[in-house]
């Protein structure tokens, strides 16, 4: 028992009580989600409104889950829906299914899917449960529709692509930071998320890092900000 | 000496008195039990940078209550296997002595009602603390007995262990009272708190030296089975031990009887060792200040025991037995030989100091010697796995 220096014990947890709570009063109060968070999908439009996804079904061949159902449809000459031959004309994401992995974001030819941070959803229903393209769109000004059952917050719908434009586009590490990448609907083109190079600019992407979020929470014995 | 509420005989009046009081402090209890409760939880939660219960009530005061509705409302469940008499009967045993002990201690001072003069506890029986170690030694029978009742492995575990620990610890206990007997001359435990009285360098913790209360601290710690001496329940080994089969009220009042010898101990601390409700008073509301006195110095304990179970892991089954049987109680009985020596003269006490040092390196010999002889016995390989470990 000497070996264990009895008394630091007792010191250390009378300190204990003076530092900052790390819990955070979660349903009122929301931490900061991480920046590459995988949350509800969007299916993103072009600046013009036009939609980028193409019908080419990769996302459902590649979903693990099989929980994405998609039909092409030949655009309309005079009236088209996306920019190309073909759109996405039956669009199903079966929400009790996905397990979020973003493969099909990574199999996206178009950038047409992406996903959200939002990830508070429950249904009451199975037919709530499965997202339709009415739902995934997102809406004229770009960002994601806010359906009765989902939990969000300020703020929480402007970052939706930010997994993708974490990546370099050519998955190498000499374009990190290249934008690779087409605009979206009430965004434009959007800014690179900063990687390990230290080429990153949060005040453009508007990403806080992970690292930022943890510290501000965490005491300053374990490497955080907090007194 | 005795009660002189019952010096004139008793009449009605009295016995309204008795009854009230014995109405007055079970209420209390019970009320502080509840704030016990919610302050155990929110000061360890303080220790662990966490916030603790906030929703019920402000500061979640009534989470306690909450608690206790949802355990009252659930499913009591009797196991097949269990001794049903017994297995109901022990939540019972382990509470009665929590409730019973309390009676005992003296929570203020005198006051004057309707010319009795009636002392603020509830009972001053001349046995005084004596009944203390024999209540205490029936909350082992209910800790034991609920394991033992429930018919099934893990509690069976917990009560053994309950019950070895318990006795193990009576002794450092006892021992460890007696010093203060010694040096108050009376078992009652008015006359104790009056010994300790005008200067606080009059406390027993001053006059008898840390050691007993110490001792006195640590065995009440393990006889109550408080964390770091929770090896009764074990929540990681044994899944709750000798409460496992327990459910819904009975398991509410094992939960129940646990922060009751909290408060209770820690009172029966401060009665011994720390003056009772010995404090500076005023004139104004004489009879509030020792009660506030009294309340402030089992709160400090209170929390000292949540500091305890906040930053000490559980001991080990063997460095229990070691800790109660090697240290404590051979400790306990030198300090006691030595305040008695003391007390009869100052050549004595020197006497009784020797006596303690050459019974000291008599037990570190005899501990030496088991050793060699337990290392022979085993085989080279298996001493080297010991060491290793």
């Amino acid at each position: 028992m000497a070996r264990l220096n009895f008394f630091g014990g007792f010191k250390q947890s009378l300190k204990q009580v003076v530092q900052p709570r790390v819990t955070v009063q979660y349903p009122k109060v929301k931490r900061v989600k991480p920046p590459r968070l995988h949350g509800r999908h969007v299916l993103n439009r072009y600046e013009d409104g036009m939609e980028k996804c193409i019908g080419c079904e990769l996302c459902a061949a590649v979903c693990p889950a099989d929980c994405i159902y998609v039909r092409g449809a030949d655009n309309s000459p005079e009236n088209p829906t996306s920019p190309g031959e073909r759109f996405g004309y039956v669009y199903e994401i079966n929400y009790l299914r996905c397990i979020h992995c973003d493969l099909c974001v990574e199999a996206c030819p178009t950038e047409a899917i992406t996903e959200t941070k939002m990830f508070e959803f429950s249904f009451t229903s199975r037919a709530d449960a499965i997202y339709t393209k009415k739902e995934l769109v997102v809406d004229d000004e770009g960002r994601p529709q806010h359906l009765p059952w989902e939990d969000w917050r300020e703020g929480e719908d402007r970052y939706t692509s930010a997994w993708m434009r974490a990546t370099s586009p050519a998955g190498s590490a000499a374009y990190e930071g290249e934008v690779g990448w087409s605009a979206e609907l009430g965004y434009g083109v959007r800014y690179p998320e900063g990687g390990q190079s230290g080429k990153r600019d949060d005040s453009k992407t508007g990403n806080i890092s992970i690292r930022e979020v943890a510290r501000n929470k965490i005491p300053v014995r374990f490497g955080g900000k907090v007194r | 000496m005795g009660d002189p509420l019952f010096s004139a005989g008793i009449d009605l009046g009295v016995l309204i008195v008795v009854i009230v009081k014995a109405l007055v402090a079970f209420g209390l209890l019970l009320v502080s039990v509840m704030l016990m409760i919610w302050f155990e939880r929110k000061a360890i939660s303080g220790m662990q940078v966490r916030i603790g219960p906030n929703r019920a009530g402000p500061f979640g005061l009534f989470q306690t209550l909450a608690d206790g509705t949802k355990l009252f409302f659930k499913e009591d469940l009797i196991p097949e296997q269990a001794d049903r008499f017994v297995f109901v009967l022990a939540p019972y045993l382990t509470l009665l002595p929590a409730f019973l002990i309390f009676s005992i201690v003296p929570v203020g001072g005198t006051v004057t009602i309707a010319h009795h003069i009636v002392e603020l506890q509830v009972a001053d029986p001349p046995i005084g603390i004596l009944f203390l170690l024999a209540l205490s030694s029936v909350a082992v029978y209910g800790v034991m007995l609920a394991g033992w009742s429930s018919g099934s492995k893990y509690p069976l575990i917990g009560s053994v262990r309950a019950s070895a620990q318990m006795i193990s610890y009576e002794a450092a206990l006892g021992l460890s009272i007696i010093a203060v007997i010694l040096e108050s001359h009376a078992l009652s435990l008015r006359a104790i708190v009056n010994s300790q009285a005008p200067h606080f360098w009059d406390w027993n913790i001053i006059r008898l030296g840390l050691v007993p209360f110490i001792i006195f601290f640590i065995a009440s710690t393990a006889e109550t089975n408080r964390p770091p001496f929770d090896l009764a329940e074990g929540e990681s080994e044994l899944g709750g031990g000798f409460h496992t089969e327990y459910s819904s009220i009975r398991f509410s009042l094992f939960f129940l009887a646990e922060f009751m010898n909290t408060i209770t101990m820690s009172a029966v601390v401060v009665t011994l060792f720390f003056g009772g409700p010995d404090g500076p008073g005023f004139h104004f509301l004489a009879w509030l200040w020792p009660i506030l006195w009294f309340g402030a110095k089992t709160a400090v304990f209170c929390y000292v025991q949540v500091w305890i179970r906040a930053s000490l892991p559980r001991l080990r089954y063997d460095q229990l037995m070691e800790l109660g049987w090697k240290k404590l109680i051979p400790l306990s009985l030198a300090w006691m030989l030595i305040v008695a020596g003391v007390l009869v003269d100052a050549v004595w006490g020197f006497a009784m100091i020797g006596l303690s040092l050459v019974g000291y390196l008599l037990i570190l010999r005899a501990s030496k010697v088991s050793r060699i002889r337990r290392i022979s016995a085993l085989g080279e390989s298996t001493m080297q796995q010991r060491i290793g470990r």
